[in-house]
């Protein structure tokens, strides 16, 4: 209870396979990327779950704003031409 | 009226606050009314955000205040293979506490701070971890029941509304099935085992029994949080659905072993299409959650005292990083 300076958040994403993109799958403290690392290999990928790890301190991460969820992404509902589905084309070139 | 609407310096800025507190609590019932999560960056009533912090750190500080009774037989496993997986699934439980610190670190609380209100005992953790491990059979019941508890009442806050949590609990979920197998295979080695191992496995299951029961927690008519934590989705299955649920699963589980449950009020009930079974001890129950358990002082003792012992390499990885953080700043220099 002593020590007042805890370790620094790190964010941590895992490549499940070759291939793949990593995914963000959870975070822990540690005091440098070093041991971030290790730490993640040891709490996250116990049962085969990953093939490349990466560390990031949570406070390098800039989020978008939650309120601007409708300003940032409610255009896009309205631009239904960006959709293959949108084109309607004769039967013989349909699969394009 | 003119009285009421003088103009006093602050007043309008706070009436915007409350008219747009008004819509974003209406936006967050929206959410919940339909079923869709709710991220650590939305907008969540107070309540909502207390209710989740005590839930997720009591859970997380089960997890780890869970690994003491099992540590204690690491040393003590009867093979090579026993000790094996016991340290496997004391390990995981370790890594359970850490998803869960790091859900309720979401909501702008520390793990320090959670950690503190553990150890000066302000915090709760379940209070199955108050009773003794005396024989090797403990740990065979405490895989097959608490673990199978345990997985009875996470199962549901995989659908949880708060996304940390749901994701959590469905990590947590996907590890702690092995848990479970492992204990009952422990309990089914002991049962075809000589008559002082079955001797020792149906004890081990009479005293663990009513305790396991007892951890879905007091009945749904008398439990204060329950209603609440149902209509936030939070709570998806009610205390006394969970543990009905758990006796109709454990039943079979206990005869195939050829064991016997310590109640002589089990029966199955066809009418209900579920077994029946005897009054809780809830005197108990509430003796052991309010200190005074077989173990709870030596279970908080030994975790605050890992926890001290263990600040000298906290601190010391701490100031290496910083060194090494000021040394490579030099070189660029
Ligand atoms: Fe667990
Ligand atoms: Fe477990």
């Amino acid at each position: 209870m002593s020590d007042r300076q805890e370790w620094p958040l790190y964010e941590v994403f895992i490549r499940s396979k070759q291939g793949l993109d990593h995914k963000h799958v959870g975070s822990l403290h540690a005091p440098d990327a070093k041991l971030a690392l290790q730490n993640a290999r040891d709490v996250y990928t116990r049962r085969g779950e990953g093939v490349s790890i990466w560390v990031v301190p949570s406070s390098a991460i800039t989020a978008s704003d939650p309120e601007d969820k409708a300003s940032n992404f409610d255009p896009a509902d309205d631009k239904i031409y960006r959709h293959p589905t949108f084109y309607t084309l004769p039967k013989e070139v349909d699969h394009m | 009226m003119y009285t009421q609407s003088m103009d006093i310096p602050g007043q309008q800025p706070r009436a915007v606050a409350a008219a747009e507190q008004g819509a974003q609590e209406q936006e967050f019932e929206a959410r919940i009314a339909a079923d869709r999560k709710v991220e650590p960056r939305d907008w969540m009533p107070e309540a909502y955000r207390r209710t989740l912090v005590r839930q997720i750190s009591q859970h997380a500080h089960s997890e780890v205040v869970g690994m003491l009774p099992e540590g204690n037989w690491l040393t003590r496993a009867p093979t090579l293979k026993r000790k094996a997986i016991l340290m496997a699934k004391v390990q995981d439980e370790g890594g359970h506490g850490l998803y869960l610190y790091a859900a309720a670190e979401t909501l702008g609380v520390s793990r320090d701070t959670l950690l503190d209100q553990l150890h000066s005992g302000k915090a709760k953790y379940s209070s199955i971890f108050n009773y003794p491990t005396v024989s090797w059979a403990d740990i065979g019941a405490i895989g097959w029941l608490v673990d199978g508890a345990a997985i009875m009442n996470q199962i549901p806050l995989c659908r949880c509304s708060y996304g940390p949590y749901a994701r959590a609990m469905i990590r947590v979920c996907k590890e702690e099935s092995f848990h479970q197998r492992q204990g009952y295979e422990i309990m089914l080695a002991l049962a075809n085992g000589t008559p002082a191992q079955k001797r020792m496995a149906q004890d081990a299951l009479d005293r663990w029994w009513w305790p396991v029961l007892a951890m879905f927690g007091p009945h749904d008519s008398d439990s204060q949080h329950s209603g609440q934590s149902m209509r936030w989705g939070i709570k998806r299955v009610s205390n006394d659905d969970l543990r009905q649920k758990f006796v109709d699963a454990t039943v079979p589980q206990a005869e195939l072993l050829g064991l016997t449950l310590p109640d002589p009020l089990l029966k199955w009930n066809a009418q209900r299409g579920h077994y029946d079974f005897g009054p809780i001890d809830w005197d108990d129950f509430w003796k052991v959650v309010n200190g005074d358990g077989p173990c709870n002082r030596e279970r908080l003792a030994t975790r605050v005292r890992a926890h001290a012992e263990g600040a000298w390499v906290r601190e010391a990885a701490m100031a290496h990083a910083e060194k090494q953080r000021r040394k490579a700043h030099q070189e660029a220099a």
